[in-house]
């Protein structure tokens, strides 16, 4: 899709416009917009104490200081919840990705029976549902709650993510599974020597998007954990951090000063949870566009 | 093993009967192994998605955690009734509305505009490295978008008014009023979502027929005359969809998003729906009450799904099914 414009882009290149250029301001203020909050929380956990105090600095780090890191990578504690929310992503997105294959791929099936009925059944649960209470007490029933199988299994399959994918297996020729049936192939090792390799770009998106569900969220965890040693990193995050920014917030006309957490080793901890994404992410998105493209234009 | 060839290619079944009838008599069977594949995940869609929908019949129970579902006692519309006599239920479908709306009416035509520009950029790789950092905030949590938020914004110490108060003005109380504090969330809807959402924009547009731009440029149009008569025009119905896609969920809001940015000073905005069923039924264990406020939104919702996809379809579009 890029390349689409390529012979017409190096014709018009040797005549650039100021239209161009404006154009090119214009995207350009929206990154800055877009980078500015990341800058300056990243200046934020570099600085000294005392700069962050006097309130000078902005995006760039003043009296650099690793000191806030150091007292982040030193908490046990969120070290720990670290390590558990990188496991259970991990396991979400493997065990998401392998039923949304599963229920993806005979539902591109015409002749499967009762297909049309497993597409209803699963498409209406994107305009309906029971809702949060309901949703918690099914969990609290299975004995899920304080479990982190809670944070796996109720999100295990996005409807939108296998109607994206279904749509992309579509895609792929019949005559090349037809010729694997020929050979004597079923329709597990069709999908497995045939449909998958096919659908890398589009496997790598999904996975993307369901690790960062995962990694992200964290309603579920509010709702059904209660046991700070099984908290994820976001929910963790959100007691340690943001508490006490809203406290801060809405108490600051109180003399005393209840923030106990220094700015500092706040935005240090907003970096440590944000940095696993900042890594992952540019390794993965050159694979979403081109996967998403398929499946998205009707959802 | 011809036979497994017909079961998976209707189009040559199809053009003969005798063959399609031998399908229906054993086609079950020689499918096992797709219904084996899909068993699991229907298995998941009836537990997790259907299971709760029978659930919600404890808005019309005095439900009793002990009782369960079956044991309590109906009541018919009582938590209704509850519902619609608390002015705290007027305040979160209100805050759940004008939330929602301000997001359509001023978040909705962002990542349109945006599309439109990166179409127009001829330099690739700065092409390139704008999608990438534009589409970044979409991959950021709430809770870590809220941290943002405060470092930007807050009253003491945030950015924005350190370089307001540096310029001589009073500092401005983005997050502890109101109004400021809509014009924060709504911002920070935009900057979270534009980017990603230019996606289904972008794909949109190379279906384009290209001969449209080279024609209109024989006849002497500019970029802009370009933009307004082709490239818009060709991603109407893209458009639409979404527009039906977001109409349909106006009563529908996430609880993240609210949730982390809400704080007590700005509850008239704040609260809503989502937050009002955490609170009212986990936090003080309302449940039934809580279910009735989450059925309410559903039906709603799926009402307003519905209309909205009529009316596209009225308009000659295609809508969502």
């Amino acid at each position: 899709m890029v390349g689409g414009t390529g012979m017409k882009s190096s014709k018009t290149l040797t005549r650039v416009r100021i239209s161009d250029i404006v154009i090119m301001l214009i995207v350009g203020v929206t990154m800055i917009i877009c980078l500015v909050p990341f800058l300056h929380i990243i200046a934020i956990s570099l600085s000294s104490k005392q700069e962050i105090m006097s309130d000078r600095v902005t995006i760039f780090p003043r009296g650099f200081d690793w000191h806030a890191y150091e007292i982040v990578f030193q908490d046990s504690r969120m070290l720990w919840s670290m390590g558990l929310t990188i496991v259970l992503t991990v396991t979400f997105t493997v065990i998401s990705m392998l039923m949304s294959i599963f229920a993806a791929y005979p539902l591109t099936k015409e002749n499967l029976r009762g297909r049309s009925f497993f597409m209803m059944l699963i498409v209406f649960t994107m305009f309906f549902s029971g809702g949060l209470i309901p949703e918690y007490l099914l969990v609290k029933q299975l004995g899920l709650l304080d479990n982190l199988f809670s944070l796996i299994l109720p999100g295990m399959i996005s409807a939108f993510n296998l109607i994206i994918l279904r749509t992309f297996f579509l895609t792929i020729p019949a005559s090349l599974e037809e010729s694997a049936h020929l050979d004597g192939s079923s329709h597990i090792g069709t999908l497995i020597r045939i449909v998958l390799p096919l659908s890398m770009p589009v496997l790598a998106t999904l996975s993307l998007f369901y690790a960062v569900t995962r990694w992200n969220g964290f309603m579920d965890a509010l709702f059904y954990i209660t046991n700070s040693e099984l908290y994820p990193i976001q929910l963790k995050l959100y007691q340690v951090v943001m508490n006490s920014m809203v406290t801060d917030l809405t108490a600051q006309e109180g003399a005393a000063q209840m923030d106990v957490i220094p700015e500092g080793i706040k935005a240090a901890s907003i970096m440590f949870a944000t940095a696993p994404i900042l890594i992952v992410y540019p390794w993965l998105q050159r694979y979403f566009v081109s996967g998403i493209m398929i499946g998205a234009v009707k959802g | 093993m011809e036979h497994s060839s017909t079961t998976t290619s209707s189009k040559t079944t199809s053009t003969t009967p005798r063959v399609v009838k031998r399908r229906s008599a054993t086609g079950i069977w020689k499918d096992h192994q797709l219904y084996f594949l899909l068993l699991l995940p229907i298995a998941y869609f009836i537990l997790f998605k259907y299971v709760p929908m029978y659930g919600a019949a404890i808005a019309f129970q005095d439900y009793s955690i002990f009782k369960g579902v079956t044991g309590s006692e109906w009541i018919g519309f009582e938590n209704f009734r509850e519902l619609f006599a608390m002015s705290q239920f007027y305040e979160v479908v209100r805050n759940t509305l004008l939330l929602n709306l301000l997001d359509l009416v001023f978040s909705f035509p962002a990542p349109i505009i945006l599309a439109l520009l990166l179409n127009e950029l001829r330099v690739m790789w700065f092409k390139k490295t704008a999608q990438t950092l534009l589409y970044l905030p979409h991959f950021i949590s709430w809770i870590i978008i809220g941290g943002l938020v405060y470092q930007m914004f807050s009253n003491n110490g945030g950015l924005v008014n350190n370089l307001i108060t540096s310029l001589g003005f009073h500092s401005v109380p983005f997050l502890t009023e109101k109004n400021h504090w809509l014009l924060v969330y709504l911002g920070t809807g935009i900057w979270q979502s534009a980017g990603w959402g230019t996606i289904i924009y972008l794909a949109a547009l190379t279906g384009i027929n290209k001969e449209l731009y080279e024609a209109s440029e024989v006849d002497g149009a500019g970029r802009l005359k370009k933009m307004w008569h082709i490239t818009l025009p060709g991603i109407r119905s893209t458009i639409v969809v979404m527009l039906i896609m977001q109409l349909g969920h106006i009563m529908t809001i996430g609880f993240e998003r609210p949730f982390v940015m809400g704080n007590d000073l700005v509850k008239d905005y704040s609260e809503v729906i989502s937050t009002f069923v955490y609170k009212a039924g986990l936090q003080s264990a309302q449940f039934s009450l809580a279910t009735a406020m989450g059925l309410f939104q559903a039906l709603v919702g799926l009402v307003f799904v519905i209309a909205s996809n009529a009316i596209a379809k009225k308009f000659g579009e295609q809508g969502i099914w």
